[in-house]
Parts: structure tokens; C-alpha cells; sequence
């Protein structure tokens, strides 16, 4: 046990030395919501109610791109480079390497989360997150219902050339349509209604209730669930698809 | 089992109707470096990962280390050294960070610098993979298997894509595991490699195993050692021999020329190399099977 936790600490700094060294990797993962962050800060200035929304919007999109799109991405290169099957050939336990995959991305999150809840409270005027143990718990819920997606998400995805494409076609309609950059109950009926069956609005509706609102973790229960639900069927998925080699052909 | 490294017997797997594998088996002594022979899609891969646990047989008795790979047991991961045919690595990892990572999931690895230099991997140490070469990069595929110190090490096509003088260094360096004490079971398509390098090879062809035995052995397979003799007549025409008893066929035939007042120009004396073998052995038809098995999908 203490080899298996130890191993997967090798990888996750081995990890977190890499992520750095790849400057276009930790620019789409990490800056850029922090880009949206500061451009939409600066266009809704002086307009709180706007703020409000947009702060917990920016840190349900950042914890979808640090594990959904990251790990989507690093586990479709990582299979094609054959990379995986080669940790698969050495004494290394899967458990232990994809830990340390894992904890690379939450580190990620942790961190952006970080600089948003300084950010709101310094430029924004959101304040201090009102009820910390609901941001734990929502962030908590957010990565594991992401990540898993993430994972699931790279065994549908045929080549890394193709990953961008596949990627981009369900980040960027979940976070229009999620209430990103608007209040969500401002949006069409059908819209929300699509909205409302995915994970990335409730994820918003619980930080934004734990950052800005501070509405508590009963009255957003509701949404807890649904995270939760998709975090099972993430799961499910990226357990019952994984392979550690490129299906070929 | 004694001193068998690996022992296969009655080895099949197939892809749905497809056979890849059809009954092979073979033994590799500990200490030796066997070579497994073939052209492309004859099994040669197929057969290696069965052994190395990626992929699991259709039937047959395999033993790798006393262990059966299709367990995955780490104890037999730690105890082998793996050299696939294409793998990538981390695009932004250096040379050194690489190898010291890979120690690290070893109960007892090898000294880095030892396998920098074994590897000659020397100012390359702080290379990000990204920037080395094709050779390079082979070159650090064999470090990262080797850094565990493995019994026994797996070498699938190590050369394939070198320019001549990569793969004469690569080949040093092969040779080199044996004084190491190393088991290596290589496998190729280059007849030269294999005997270069192996104390003993399997020809394999449509998942079975055609011939088997030392590359002289196997070289002297026709039936007998025939030798052939060249060289260009009086008129500069090309004259061949063949012959069981090179040596009184010479005396003659230099006997003659010098009476003659000729030379025998261009005059060679060979022995029939594996290659005769191996092209005999591998040109018969191949019974209308697809040769696209090393192309199918991982089971």
C-alpha cells in the first residue's frame, strides 16, 4: 500500500514537472479561463449582478477544462503514443499511474479554483466564499463526475489528430449552454432543458450557492444528485472501456 | 523446466476464424539470445506479447520465468525487460529524468549512469526526448528496459528503420546483454541481425515454426554444406559451382587455369549463408492466408 502511494507520488510530480515544460498544454488547460476570467471582469465592471454569475461560471468551466478536456486529451496521446503500454510492461501498478494522472488534473483545479476565489475577491467584488465546506464538497463531486467523463470520453475518440475536434464539440456547447457567461435561467426553455439532464449547470448552480449566494449544500441538493449521477455513469464507462493500447484500424 | 527462460509448447491464438498462431513452441535456454525469424505478419509479434502478458493465448503451455504471463504477475514484470516495436514516450521528459523514473518501479535497479553509458546515451542526458533522434530514441527505449536489470529481455525488430552504422552500434550494444548474462529473445526480419546476434533462431512463417536451430546449423539445412565457388571466365562470362567438396574442385580448376595461363578473375568461395535458407524456407506459397495478422485488433 505504502509502495502503491509512493509510486503514484513519483508519477504525479513526474506529471507536474511535465505539465509545465509543454507551454501550449498549460495555456489551453490553465490560462485560459483564467483569460476569460479577466476579459469578462473587465467588461461587466461595476455590473455585481453580472459578476456574481460570471465568477462561479468561470470556475465550473475550469474544473470541466482541468479534467474533462485535459484528461480526454492526455489519455487519447498517451494511448496512441503507446506510452500507456509501455507503463503496462513494467512492474508499475495501473492503480499507481493513473493516480498520479488523476491528482496531476485535480492539482490543476485546485489551483484555478484558487486564483478565481482570490480574484473574486480582490477584482470582482464577490467576496470571500460564503460556506467553504459546500465549494469542497461541489469541487470534490465536479472532478470526479469530469475526470471520469474525461476518461470515458478519450475511448470514443479514434486518433489524437481527431481529439480537438471531438473535444471542442461537447466543451463548447456545455459551457453556452450551462450558464457560463449568463444566468442560465435566461435562456430558452429547450436550451435548458438540455442543460438541466447535464452535470456542468448543476456543478455552476452548486459553486455559485457556495461562492456568491451562500444558499448552503440543502438547497442545492438537487443538483448534488445529478453530479453525482453522472459521476457513477463516468465512472461506469471510463472503468468498463479502458485499454491500455490504440485499437487499431 | 531447468534452465528454459521461456518455454512454449502448442502455442495457438486466433482472431475469430483468423489463426495467427497455429501450434508453435520452442525453448530458450537461460543465458542465451534467441532470435524468432520471419517476415512481416508471420506471428513473430503476436508470439512476443503472449509472452510478455499483452495479450492472452488462444491455448497451448507458455512459461516465462517459471511464471505464466497471461497471470500479468509483477513479480515477472519486474523480472523482464520489454523493447516494443514502436512506443513512444513523453515528448517533454529528458533522458535521465526518463530513466531514473522507470528505476524507480524496480525492486532492484540498475546504476542510471551504468545504463547511460551502456545504453551510449552519453551527453544526452539532459535531451528531451522530443529532440533525439529515431536511433536515439531506440536507444533510450532500450535503457528504460533495461534499468530494471531483467533476466530476461524482449527485443521486438530493435533495428528496424537504423541506417547501417545505427544498427551495427545497436548490435554491439545486443551483444554486450550477454556478457551482462541477459536472456534475450529478439525478434527480426533482417537475416543479418539474426545471425549476427542470436546462438540460436526459429524461422516462423504463417504462425509456425518452419526451422529451428543455430544460424549454422540451419545455414547447412539443404541437405548438405554446399559451397559455391564464382568466378569470370576467359571471355569475362560469369562461371558458377557448386559443390559438396570445395577443396579438390578448387585444386582443379586453379590446376586448369594455370595450365591454361589464365586468372581466375573475381574468384570467390562461399558457403551457403541463411539467407539461402531463410528465402527457401519463406518463398513457398503461403497457402492463400492473409498477411495482415499483425494488423488485427488486440483480442
Amino acid at each position: 500500500m505504502a509502495e502503491l502511494a509512493s509510486l503514484a507520488w513519483r508519477q504525479y510530480r513526474l506529471e507536474r514537472r511535465l505539465f509545465w515544460r509543454n507551454p501550449s498544454a498549460a495555456f489551453f488547460n490553465f490560462l485560459l479561463p483564467l483569460l476569460f476570467l479577466a476579459l469578462f471582469g473587465a467588461i461587466l465592471h461595476g455590473n455585481q449582478h453580472d459578476l456574481d454569475v460570471i465568477v462561479p461560471g468561470i470556475a465550473g468551466m475550469s474544473v470541466m477544462s482541468t479534467t474533462f478536456t485535459a484528461l480526454a486529451y492526455n489519455m487519447t496521446f498517451l494511448r496512441e503514443q503507446g506510452v500507456l503500454k509501455r507503463i503496462r510492461g513494467t512492474p508499475m501498478p495501473g492503480l499507481s499511474y493513473l493516480g498520479g494522472i488523476a491528482a496531476n488534473a485535480i492539482t490543476n483545479t485546485a489551483l484555478q479554483i484558487a486564483i478565481i476565489v482570490v480574484a473574486g475577491r480582490l477584482f470582482f467584488g464577490t467576496g470571500w466564499p460564503r460556506d467553504w465546506g459546500e465549494l469542497i464538497l461541489f469541487l470534490a463531486a465536479g472532478v470526479v463526475c469530469f475526470a471520469s467523463l474525461g476518461v470515458a470520453f478519450s475511448h470514443v475518440i479514434p486518433n489524437f489528430e481527431a481529439t480537438s475536434a471531438y473535444v471542442n464539440a461537447v466543451f463548447l456547447p456545455a459551457i453556452l449552454i450551462s450558464g457560463v457567461f449568463y444566468d442560465s435561467r435566461h435562456v430558452p426553455g429547450f436550451i435548458r432543458g438540455v442543460a438541466q439532464a447535464l452535470p456542468l449547470v448543476h456543478l455552476i448552480d452548486g459553486l455559485s450557492g457556495a461562492m456568491v449566494k451562500g444558499t448552503g449544500v440543502a438547497a442545492n441538493i438537487t443538483a448534488l444528485g445529478v453530479i453525482a449521477l453522472w459521476a457513477l455513469l463516468g465512472v461506469a464507462l471510463a472503468v468498463r472501456g479502458f485499454t491500455w493500447e490504440q485499437r487499431r484500424g | 523446466m531447468g534452465d528454459l527462460a521461456i518455454e512454449v509448447d502448442g502455442l495457438r491464438k486466433s482472431y475469430g476464424e483468423f489463426e495467427a498462431i497455429r501450434g508453435i513452441g520452442f525453448g530458450v535456454q537461460r543465458g542465451e539470445i534467441f532470435g524468432l525469424l520471419g517476415p512481416n505478419g508471420a506471428g513473430k509479434t503476436t508470439t512476443v506479447e503472449i509472452l510478455e502478458g499483452y495479450r492472452q493465448r488462444t491455448s497451448g503451455r507458455v512459461s516465462v520465468l517459471g511464471f505464466d504471463p497471461g497471470e500479468r504477475s509483477r513479480e515477472l514484470r519486474s523480472r523482464i525487460g520489454i523493447v516494443l516495436q514502436s512506443t513512444g514516450l513523453y515528448r517533454h521528459i529528458r533522458v535521465r529524468e526518463a530513466i531514473s523514473h522507470f528505476a524507480a518501479m524496480y525492486p532492484h535497479p540498475r546504476d542510471i549512469a551504468e545504463v547511460i553509458a551502456l545504453t551510449g546515451l552519453e551527453g544526452k542526458e539532459e535531451a528531451m526526448a522530443r529532440t533525439l533522434s529515431g536511433g536515439q530514441l531506440r536507444r533510450l527505449d532500450l535503457a528504460l528496459a533495461l534499468v530494471g536489470d531483467p533476466e530476461l529481455i524482449f527485443l521486438d525488430e530493435p533495428t528496424t528503420g537504423f541506417d547501417p552504422v545505427a544498427r551495427r552500434n545497436a548490435w554491439e550494444t545486443i551483444a554486450s546483454l550477454r556478457s551482462l548474462g541477459k536472456t534475450v529473445l529478439l525478434t527480426t526480419h533482417y537475416l543479418e541481425e539474426a545471425q549476427r546476434l542470436a546462438d540460436r533462431v526459429a524461422i516462423i512463417k504463417d504462425g509456425r515454426i518452419v526451422a529451428e536451430g543455430a544460424p549454422r546449423e540451419l545455414a547447412s539445412l539443404d541437405g548438405s554444406s554446399r559451397y559455391r565457388i564464382a568466378y569470370r571466365g576467359a571471355g569475362g562470362e560469369p562461371v558458377e559451382h557448386v559443390t559438396d567438396d570445395p577443396t579438390t574442385l578448387l585444386h582443379e580448376l586453379t590446376a586448369e587455369a594455370l595450365a591454361r595461363g589464365e586468372r581466375l578473375d573475381g574468384l570467390t568461395v562461399t558457403r551457403p549463408t541463411l539467407e539461402d535458407v531463410y528465402l527457401e524456407l519463406t518463398a513457398e506459397p503461403s497457402g492463400g492466408e492473409s498477411e495482415s495478422e499483425e494488423e488485427v485488433p488486440v483480442g
